[in-house]
């Protein structure tokens, strides 16, 4: 225990130092992996919003199926995704004269793959309780699915910031995708996470365990910054 | 729902529009012998300085690295497995190898050294004391060159290790530091390049116990990716890179490179023994 201890205080003064020397090489990390796991959740964000709240108000036929896979989704393994992304960007592949593997943007479509139904399955089950509380008043009014679609979404903005959240969670934190698709390329696709594996295989225990605790600080400054706009505006509107 | 999906594909057009607009780069798959001991790193920069190109290193097994460099996704490798190299040329998939170093493998293991091998001069007769006494050891287990040549030695010892597998040979399928982590953590022995282990930091009670035979020399080739089979490979550049890690110059660098006062890496590219030419 006492060994743990001195480990951690270690790797805490390690991640002092790097924050306060604002090593280049560090700020470059952290720089990429925030630009990876932003722009997919925006863009998981853009197909899982509409796709959960059509689950939710439209009735077809194969709906079942399709919520069910999309809660099974939830929880998929990233390195299978990685693989798969791999072998379509892969240069034998079916999108490889995309020449895009190796690069930030093959990092992002594996993670918008991961995320999405995260954001749309969360998405589903908020436009269903939502649906339940405001049906009776929009069908009064003679809202169509469509208008009530958009209605609900916006209604229910601050709620599904959970959803969207969850996926911010998952892709900043994900590591088995991004090094697969990425290939931890330094000074080109190396992030916060892939960077942490590669100390940990190095033996460089306390660089690792440093690494992890800025990630995990950054991970709570978006978050909050986020959750103080939200609640921000919720008391505005209230 | 249309303009989400033009949304998205205009998102990554312009994205792959901004890297294609970046300076110039060839990929080069290799092993993490080489990236991780910081040898890669100290050879590129003097190579970017001359020509201008970068080389964005992918760290992978040996196995690995020859995939990647077969389905196109580099431009070169530099791995350090004969009987595999040989294999990728006479496939198709690389043409012009070339001798570049070796390195050496040591063995390393719990300092109070169980199976006594410390005083041993033979590599042969290391494996063998460490199968009669049964000690844990951790194989890297994951067809990479080190794991190819841990198995090559245990053949010459005249032991059918997978007898072993699960008992007290335990197969890692992990990086060579990794593996150094595990070992560490059962107090086993275990076979590693001298670089990655000099470069590991995460010791504690493992020490090196053997070193200094000729079977274990680890012989380097590099490769270039057969343009010929997928027409975006950056061949005239790969071949610079080549020609450079061959040159006199590249081949003074190799040899300056030192860790902790030590030299890890021999070039030996003039010695043109069995090189594989097909042009």
């Amino acid at each position: 225990m006492v060994f743990v201890l001195n480990d951690f205080s270690q790797a805490f003064s390690k991640a002092i130092q790097l924050i306060f020397q604002l090593d280049p090489a560090l700020l470059e990390i952290i720089g990429l992996s925030l630009r990876v796991s932003i722009t997919a959740v925006l863009i998981a964000s853009l197909i899982g919003l509409p796709l959960g709240a059509a689950l939710a108000l439209y009735k077809f036929y194969g709906r079942g199926i399709i919520v069910a896979l999309l809660n099974a989704f939830m929880g998929l393994p990233p390195v299978v995704v990685g693989l798969v992304v791999y072998l379509i960007l892969s240069r034998s592949g079916p999108l490889g004269v995309l020449g895009l593997l190796f690069t930030p943007t093959a990092m992002i479509i594996a993670q918008v793959c991961l995320i999405t139904p995260i954001i749309a399955a969360l998405t589903r089950q908020t436009i269903l309780d939502a649906n339940v509380e405001y049906h009776e008043q929009l069908r009064a009014l003679g809202a169509k699915a469509s208008r009530m679609m958009k209605t609900l979404l916006w209604e229910t903005r601050f709620s599904l910031m959970t959803g969207v959240f969850a996926g911010f969670g998952r892709a900043i934190a994900e590591v088995g995708a991004v090094l697969i698709v990425g290939g931890n390329i330094n000074h080109a696709t190396r992030v916060m996470t892939t960077a942490i594996a590669l100390e940990t295989r190095k033996g460089d225990i306390e660089l690792a365990l440093a690494l992890g605790i800025i990630l995990i600080t950054i991970s709570l400054i978006v978050t909050s910054l986020v959750m103080s706009a939200k609640h921000a505006a919720y008391q505005y509107h209230s | 729902m249309k303009r989400v999906l033009t949304t998205i594909l205009l998102i990554l057009i312009t994205m792959s529009v901004v890297i294609a607009e970046e300076e110039s780069f060839i990929t080069l798959s290799s092993t993490t012998s080489t990236d991780n001991s910081g040898l890669l790193d100290y050879l590129i920069p003097k190579f970017k300085d001359k020509t201008g190109i970068d080389v964005r290193v992918i760290a992978v097994g040996t196995g690995r690295a020859l995939q990647l460099g077969e389905r196109g996704d580099a431009d070169l490798v530099l791995v350090h497995h004969k009987t595999s190299e040989v294999k990728f040329i006479e496939n198709g998939f690389g043409i012009k190898r070339r001798d570049v170093m070796y390195n050496d493998y040591v063995i390393v293991g719990p300092k109070d050294d169980p199976a006594n091998i410390k005083y041993l001069t033979k590599a042969v007769e290391a494996f063998k004391l460490i199968s009669e006494h049964k000690v844990p050891f951790i194989s890297r287990g994951d067809e990479s060159g080190t794991h190819k040549k841990e198995l090559e030695l245990w053949s010459l010892a005249k032991i059918d290790i997978q007898k072993y597998s699960g008992d007290w040979y335990r197969e890692a399928g992990a990086g060579m530091g990794a593996t150094l982590n595990i070992a560490n953590g059962m107090n086993a022995y275990t076979m590693t390049d001298r670089g990655t282990w000099l470069s590991f930091k995460n010791r504690d009670d493992l020490t090196l116990l053997f070193e200094n035979d000729p079977p274990l020399f680890n012989q380097y080739g590099v490769i270039l990716v057969n343009p010929e089979r997928h027409e975006h490979i950056k061949y005239q550049q790969a071949k610079l890179f080549s020609d450079w890690l061959t040159s006199n110059e590249g081949q003074q660098a190799i040899a300056e490179f030192a860790l902790e006062n030590q030299q890890l890496f021999f070039p030996n590219a003039q010695r043109e023994i069995a090189t594989v030419e097909t042009e």
